[in-house]
């Protein structure tokens, strides 16, 4: 029985070369609608890297209650300076509070491939703590700012997509004039903003308080600490939240719509795949008639034929997907586009083609290629020997 | 038998592969009309508008404040009929759902949008009732909010003087667009301007996000856009001022270049689809050799066999693709009722008119190598098998 089986995958894969054309179709069929899924998957893969690797686990992020989003968050000054006095919130190395008031403003630039059009860019006034606070950011060319001067430092993805920001550009804003003097890079969100003194943002965008206050927790109690602190004080309605957990959230609503796009495109591409895959193999089932027929005249079982053609459906099928991801690989993977974040700023990511979104396509490949192998295989078997023998 | 007839007779001679490549074909189709009908989604708001308005919004940002007080100034400009004003209020709906809501003056909000149509006593009724709200008919069906309705909102910007979130507005009216471009943007609410400006905690007064310019004339679009960016140059309220359609583009395009994923994909399907249904002609005419050969013995010209083939061609392109567009605008519309007309995807006639130009490039690409082959066959090679 086995070496049956063998034996005949073993004459139709080998004979795959002269009934080309059919067999491209499915390869081609299958590339397509891997490379479709890989892509937009990756899409949403990059995106949400970046938003996970964005915030620290020992950090909390302070909010005004309600507010959903640092840039809908506002609080006067008294409020800022009564937060950071909470228990919870761990001492720096000077004794005091380790926590940065911030202010989030927005900007416009316009993108790299656009003339007019402007985009809205995350700009963020930090005290000096506000470094303490992301070790990861790293100034890469040029200085950092100087605090009480209008001086802007850039993250790395705001210079890959918009225009108007390099290091020595002067930004307009609110009628002043700001020069770009430094390019920073934190391998994460942060990337897609521009950073300044917090006090001079204030003052040129007519703030007196805060967005926000990030703070680094004292000990795994420190949250609970916090937020019961926060809500017993009568003058403040805060939301605290664990900064990680705040831009892991909202990766939520992105996700969801991206896979929903690629679930409706794949399906319906993987019904046209089916369809495809089917005539191929009914095609190569009618040419290697004659042969098959022969083949249970002598002795052959029913069953090595069906697995014999369900093989070479299979192996048709992997090989368009392995051919479809590389596609998506090569053309996609490491691209770097931005998209409207929860701040309504942009959010500068990467596509990631990720060997968990391979291993997905390989088995939509897998899926689409049983079926579309079945009915053929099966109709093969099926032949009246006697008849497949008299045909021309 | 008629020409038709023996296309037709033709295409059914192998049931199966003419039924499995129509479904391949249907497929592609489907999926063009639903992704090209997205693409119109965002890239609408652009050609409706007109050009007689120009959006005023702070140069860095139109998250960014504008004090009211502009008002004069902007409305003595030459060539400015009327001046209205709007501000993004942060709107939500029960546990999240975000509102297009803004605060805003009702009389010259009404005088520069004649587009929304509402009767008048409604609008009598949103200028004098402090705490009126009046919403696009699209919201109040999806909410089945009546008039005389209160409707508890939250805000997720701006609390009470007395620090609450939850607002309560009095609904007035509801208005409802001038024609389907319009009706489509019924998604919206909006508030009065003074009681926002008297309730806020934050004291916020007279500031708003945007001015919206009315012009007499739209050919002095440009030339007044230049004079208010003018006007307020150097100070901290500096502006942009852009065409409504212009800002519109610009706002769609913040989310992304969702026209080039749409073109990436259906690049794919259809690159995929032409193998298919190529493959598929390819193997009928190369099947059909002798009989071509018999039918061009009977006297048919060369010219009419290639037709024959063509016509096979199309007639399997046309059959599918427009049973795809239609199963596209079923969809379509089963995607709009369920979302409650938020997301309107509709297979506008723009999609058509592509998807049948589709269908005709298609049944040329698929038909014309294998029809040549068919006209070029010799006969007594054919006949002899060769």
């Amino acid at each position: 029985m086995l070496r049956q089986t063998l034996a005949i995958t073993g004459i139709s894969i080998r004979s795959i070369p002269e009934r080309w054309a059919p067999s491209l179709v499915i390869v081609i069929g299958l590339a397509g609608v891997v490379a479709v899924f890989t892509a937009l998957l990756a899409m949403a893969a990059g995106f949400e890297s970046t938003l996970r690797a964005t915030g620290r686990s020992d950090a909390a992020l302070i909010l005004r209650g309600g507010s959903d989003a640092e840039l809908n968050s506002a609080f006067d000054r008294d409020s800022t300076d009564l937060i950071k006095q909470e228990p919870g919130i761990a001492a720096g190395a000077d004794g005091r509070p380790l926590a940065s008031a911030e202010l989030m403003v927005i900007a416009e630039l316009v993108r790299r491939d656009d003339v007019r059009n402007g985009a809205n860019i995350t700009v963020r006034g930090v005290e000096p703590t506000g470094f303490v606070l992301r070790p990861q950011l790293k100034i890469i060319a040029g200085h950092n700012f100087t605090p009480g001067l209008r001086e802007l430092i850039v993250g790395q993805g705001v210079l890959r997509q918009f225009q108007g920001a390099e290091i020595g550009k002067v930004v307009r804003m609110r009628g002043s004039e700001w020069t770009v003097v430094g390019e920073f890079a934190a391998g994460d969100a942060h990337d897609s903003e521009l950073w300044t003194d917090i006090n001079v943002a204030r003052t040129t965008f007519g703030r007196s308080g805060s967005s926000s206050v990030l703070a680094a927790l004292e000990g795994p109690q420190g949250l609970a600490r916090l937020k019961s602190a926060l809500a017993a004080e009568p003058r403040l309605t805060m939301d605290v939240l664990r900064e990680q957990d705040y831009f892991s959230g909202q990766t939520r609503q992105f996700r969801k719509t991206i896979g929903f796009l690629a679930a409706v495109v794949t399906i319906i591409m993987a019904l046209g795949a089916v369809f495809a895959a089917l005539n191929s193999m009914y095609a190569a089932v009618a040419a290697r008639g004659k042969e098959i027929a022969t083949l249970r005249a002598i002795g052959f079982g029913g069953l090595p034929v069906v697995v014999s053609v369900m093989s070479e459906a299979l192996l048709l099928a992997l090989t368009g997907a392995m051919l479809g991801a590389l596609i998506a690989y090569l053309l996609f993977n490491n691209l770097s586009v931005s998209t409207l974040g929860q701040n309504f700023t942009q959010v500068v990511f990467d596509f990631k083609v990720t060997p968990a979104l391979v291993a997905q396509g390989l088995v939509i490949a897998v899926i689409i290629g049983m079926v579309g192998g079945l009915l053929p295989a099966l109709r093969a078997a099926r032949l009246p020997v006697t008849t497949s023998l008299r045909e021309q | 038998m008629t020409k038709s007839g023996f296309v037709v007779a033709n295409l059914f001679r192998k049931r199966t592969r003419t039924i499995l490549t129509l479904l391949s074909v249907i497929m592609a189709f489907l999926l063009f009309g639903l992704l090209q009908s997205v693409n119109t989604v965002f890239n609408a708001g652009a050609d409706f508008v007109g050009a007689t308005r120009l959006m005023v919004q702070a140069r860095v940002s139109f998250t960014q404040p504008l004090p009211v007080s502009m008002v004069p100034k902007l409305e003595a400009i030459p060539g400015v009929a009327r001046v209205a004003y709007q501000q993004w209020f942060g709107g939500v709906w029960q546990e999240n759902t975000p509102l297009i809501m803004f605060a805003l003056d009702p009389q010259r909000y009404r005088d520069v949008y004649p587009e929304w149509l509402m009767p008048d006593a409604q609008w009598q009724a949103f200028e004098h009732t402090r705490t009126g709200m009046i919403v696009g008919k699209q919201l109040a069906d999806q909410y089945g909010w009546k008039i005389g309705q209160k409707i508890p909102i939250a805000s997720n910007i701006y609390p009470q003087k007395n620090g609450s979130k939850a607002w309560v507005f009095d609904l007035v009216g509801i208005f409802d667009g001038k024609d389907e471009e319009w009706k489509k943007r019924t998604n919206l609410a909006f508030i009065q301007q003074d009681y926002f400006d008297e309730a806020n905690q934050f004291n916020v007064k007279g500031r708003t996000n945007f001015f919206i310019l009315k012009l007499n004339e739209a050919a002095r679009a440009e030339a007044i856009s230049k004079t208010v960016d003018a006007m307020f140059e150097n100070s901290p309220d500096e502006t942009k001022t852009q065409t409504e359609k212009d800002f519109n583009i610009s706002f769609v395009k913040q989310i992304g270049d969702i026209g080039l994923i749409v073109r990436w994909i259906l690049f794919a399907v259809f690159f995929t689809l032409l193998l298919v249904v190529g493959n598929t002609m390819a193997q009928s005419v190369r099947e059909r050799v002798p009989e071509l050969a018999v039918l061009k013995t009977l006297g048919f010209s060369d010219a009419s066999v290639l037709g024959f083939v063509l016509a096979e061609a199309f007639a399997l392109c046309l059959a599918g693709g427009l049973i795809g567009l239609v199963l596209a605008s079923i969809c379509g519309a089963m995607v709009a009722k369920g979302t409650g007309g938020q997301f309107q995807l509709q297979l506008d006639a723009g999609v058509w008119l592509i998807g049948v130009v589709a269908i005709g490039l298609m049944s040329l690409a698929v038909g014309l190598l294998p029809a040549l082959r068919a006209r070029r066959l010799r006969i007594v090679d054919a006949l002899a098998g060769r």
